[in-house]
């Protein structure tokens, strides 16, 4: 049966809490930094999935999210060579609505259901804003997550699922807005959220058989905290031990990300035999219920949800947060790419790849066509960097190169089992920029120019 | 192979006003300096045979041409980043000696001051990914203070102190030098708490951009005599390339630079210098920042490994102590027009070994080393050159 085989999350480090000057909310909220973006994220998440798996079985990957950076370009494309999958797979994006993770869901199973496809990562992120003031630009939340879907050693098997659509234009954006635009609240929960979630859930209980007492745990999204608890009310479940906590007040709503981040929340508290409820809305709703195996014992250790929303500095000021969304073109001057300069070097820059020798052993970042030390040429082994630890080997706080991020961290890096390289620390408190400090590596935006994006990864100190 | 020591002779030397040189361009400035150089020698522009011409910012040999009016004569361009002027100087003189010509005019110049901009940027133009680290040259060699303060483990105090003193050496020399672009000389207090540029490096720490030009005639020495007695000698030169060794090699510690141990190497051993802390007299060194001087003394085997701190404390540096280095004020305060730096620092070690030096002399000077530096901490070009005073 098709399922979950592996889940991976990203919450951005920073948050706006009670501690933030000008927040004025006792709550937390993550929010992305400057540099990142629904594409960054959703590489963090997948990078976060891979743990311990292997990259030659993922024969696909989805990008789902509201907020792509582009309009046209591929976002799964960039996202893929970034997790350094192979090329021989499918690459997509599911954009435009909030349902578009679980609809990429959806996809990736029946392409492992009809044997396209032995393994399918879906990575959905946002970074979703409403206008000051309204519901959303409270309850928003930047942040990521990606499944990996297969056959064979499942954790979660998807037991079955319903869908419907619906044509109402309750929420929308068009070109160029940048805030989500909403019709008047009382419509917008009565025809929208609040009617058509319930009829997918019920829709799937007739199929599957099931009623309310039968379900563990249930993730589904919502729009705010209050209308999140309506609804837990409205599909029958006892808010106390049937749903898992929304992280209104630690995360956000994180938009198409949400509803998947919540269940991989649901899969990291649950037990072999939990029954699941997914389920998420946007332009109609999807419902699916997962049963959790034994399989999930042997799930190795990663970051997850868990990890990263624990690991977290609170913002000194909600102005800083204004600014790094109004960067979101990566706060860095200079001009666009030569595309073809980028393209022949993209394995050395999206996938962070560096050169062995295979005379000498030497690490060498980028990869030669000579050898450094024995100058051997041509021998070489390919090594990724990206999923490697290091530390700081020396640095410099630049206040003259410009950009937001001042004083502008650069280090010197040299990585756990070898190799080095020269990178702009990101994520950082200048007090612990120090020679020797440990750092893992993190995929950033380094500017936008010309209408175009340009990745690059980026040190940051190890989130704990 | 053969040293090219006592093979050629500077029979005169110009050197411009550096600083804000906002009325001149570069034609201006090289026609200050070369006809200086003319006067010094007591030779025309038409005199001169063949020309090599140290630049980074123009190209081809044609705005020397077009300065001082040569008539077709050859002319080669050189750029080497900050190793210009001393690559240019060194390839002179292989031609030089190797009798292909007798008289030839070496010059450099460099015209920063109308971009706008007060500090090194780099600069930089090749189209790329546009996905590597921006780092100004500020930020390059704090790398190296970041890494020397840790291995050394000398606290900021200690080491802000130990830079700024060279700071404050390099200023009271400049202020003794009529040409140099900063005439002012600065406490310790205030090179230690100057505005950060990049940390560690304050704002005294870095030297800025100056416009300037500088010049020399050469010829070989029985030659040499028709013009002068008190003409110079090369008797060294070392050129030492790096390639990004120190980036692709995770072993490398950003506390030394293999480029200037190599040129220096080359250098000492074409003049036949064993004990370079003992026999040579004086220095003019590439202080870009304040830290590269302080490694140099080091790579240059002028201090132990590691133990400049103690000569620095000493003075052993400054303009009475054993070994002055940078006696016309340096890069900091004379100033860095790129092209033009390497031969200005000939033209302060001609003017010390000829006894004129003024207030800045150095007593019964043998052996003047100038080095140049360009590049960034892991790959550098490197050029040294060696003179002393005929026998």
């Amino acid at each position: 049966m098709a399922g979950i085989v592996s889940y991976g999350a990203w919450v951005p480090r920073f948050r706006l809490g009670k501690e933030t000057a000008g927040w004025g909310m006792p709550i937390e909220k993550a929010v992305a930094n400057y540099d990142e973006d629904s594409i960054t994220m959703a590489v963090a998440a997948g990078m976060d999935c891979m743990t311990g798996f292997d990259r030659d079985a993922v024969d696909g990957l989805f990008f789902a999210t509201t907020t792509s950076p582009y309009i046209e370009k591929q976002g799964a494309a960039t996202v893929a060579a970034a997790v350094d999958l192979g090329k021989n797979i499918v690459t997509s994006d599911a954009t435009n609505s909030l349902r578009a993770s679980t609809l990429a869901m959806r996809s990736a199973l029946d392409a492992i259901k009809a044997g396209s496809a032995r393994q399918v990562m879906v990575t959905a992120a946002d970074t979703r804003s409403g206008p000051p003031g309204s519901d959303l630009f409270q309850a928003a939340g930047d942040g990521a997550a990606a499944l990996l879907f297969g056959d064979k050693g499942v954790i979660a098997n998807v037991l079955g699922s319903h869908s419907i659509s619906e044509e109402v234009i309750d929420l929308w954006r068009a070109e160029g807005d940048t805030q989500v635009r909403t019709w008047e609240d009382r419509f917008v929960y009565d025809t929208g959220y609040l009617k058509l979630l319930p009829e997918a859930v019920s829709g799937l209980m007739q199929k599957m058989k099931i009623t309310p007492k039968d379900i563990t745990k249930a993730a589904f999204y919502g729009p705010t905290a209050r209308r999140h608890g309506e609804m837990a009310r409205l599909l029958g479940l006892d808010p106390k031990t049937q749903v898992v906590n929304p992280l209104f007040d630690q995360m956000g709503n994180t938009g198409a990300a949400y509803a998947l981040m919540l269940l991989i929340e649901a899969l990291e508290e649950a037990k072999p035999g939990d029954k699941i409820l997914l389920a998420n809305y946007g332009d109609g709703a999807d419902a699916f219920l997962l049963e959790v195996t034994s399989e999930i014992t042997k799930l190795p250790p990663r970051r997850g949800l868990k990890g990263y929303l624990a690991s977290k500095r609170i913002l000194r000021n909600a102005g800083i947060a204004g600014t790094w969304k109004g960067a979101r073109g990566g706060g860095l001057s200079g001009g666009p790419p030569s595309i073809s300069a980028r393209w022949r070097e993209r394995d050395e820059i999206d996938r962070l790849h560096a050169g062995k020798c295979l005379s000498c052993g030497l690490i060498q970042f980028p990869q030669q066509r000579v050898c450094s030390r024995c100058h051997t040429k041509d021998q070489w082994e390919t090594v990724r960097l990206s999923d490697k630890k290091g530390k700081i080997f020396t640095f410099s706080l630049d206040n003259v190169a410009g950009g937001i991020d001042i004083p502008l961290a650069i280090t010197v890096i040299n990585f756990d089992g070898g190799g080095r390289g020269i990178f702009m620390l990101t994520d950082r408190e200048v007090e612990e920029v120090k020679c020797d400090a440990p750092i893992e590596m993190t995929f950033r935006k380094l500017r936008s120019s010309g209408g175009m994006h340009n990745y690059y990864w980026k040190p940051m100190p190890v989130r704990a | 192979m053969e040293s090219i020591k006592d093979k050629v002779a500077i029979i005169g030397m110009g050197c411009s006003k550096f600083g804000e040189r906002w009325d001149s361009d570069a034609q201006d400035l090289l026609v200050e300096a070369c006809y200086e150089a003319f006067e010094d020698a007591g030779i025309e522009s038409k005199d001169i045979q063949a020309a090599w011409f140290g630049t980074t910012g123009l190209a081809t040999g044609q705005p020397l041409a077009h300065a001082i009016k040569t008539e077709y004569i050859p002319i080669t361009r050189v750029e080497n980043a900050c190793a210009t002027a001393t690559d240019a100087m060194m390839n002179a003189c292989h031609a030089v000696a190797a009798k292909v010509y007798d008289l030839v005019l070496v010059a450099g110049v460099e015209k920063l001051k109308d971009s706008g901009v007060g500090y090194l940027t780099g600069g930089g133009g090749q189209p790329s990914s546009q996905t590597g680290a921006p780092v100004p040259p500020p930020a390059q060699f704090a790398l190296a203070a970041n890494r020397y303060f840790h291995d050394y483990s000398l606290s900021y105090e200690e080491g802000k102190k130990i830079l700024g003193m060279i700071d404050v050496k390099n200023h009271r020399n400049g202020a003794l030098n009529p040409k140099a672009h900063f005439q002012r000389e600065i406490t310790l207090e205030q090179a230690i708490n100057a505005p950060m540029m990049a940390f560690p490096l304050g704002l005294y720490d870095c030297c800025g951009v100056s416009d300037g030009s500088a010049a020399a005639i050469i010829t070989r020495p029985e030659l040499a005599r028709n013009f002068r007695d008190d003409y110079i000698l090369a008797k060294g030169f070392g050129l030492a390339v790096g390639g990004q060794q120190g980036m692709l090699r995770d072993y490398y510690d950003f506390t030394h630079f293999d480029e200037t141990i190599n040129a220096g190497r080359m250098a000492y051993e074409a003049a036949g210098i064993k004990n370079p802390r003992k026999e040579v007299s004086m220095a003019e060194v590439h202080d870009c920042f304040s830290i590269t001087e302080l490694i140099i003394y080091e790579d240059m085997q002028w201090s132990p490994r590691g133990r400049a701190k103690e000569d620095i404390e000493s003075g052993f540096f400054t303009l009475e102590g054993g070994l002055p280095v940078n006696t016309d004020g340096g890069l900091k305060c004379f100033g860095h027009p790129i092209g033009a730096s390497g031969i200005r620092m000939i033209y302060e070690m001609y003017l010390q070994l000829q006894g004129k030096a003024g207030p800045r002399q150095v007593k019964n000077p043998k052996f003047a080393v100038t080095h140049n530096l360009g590049g960034t901490p892991g790959s550098f070009t490197c050029a040294v050159s060696i003179w002393g005073c005929r026998d």
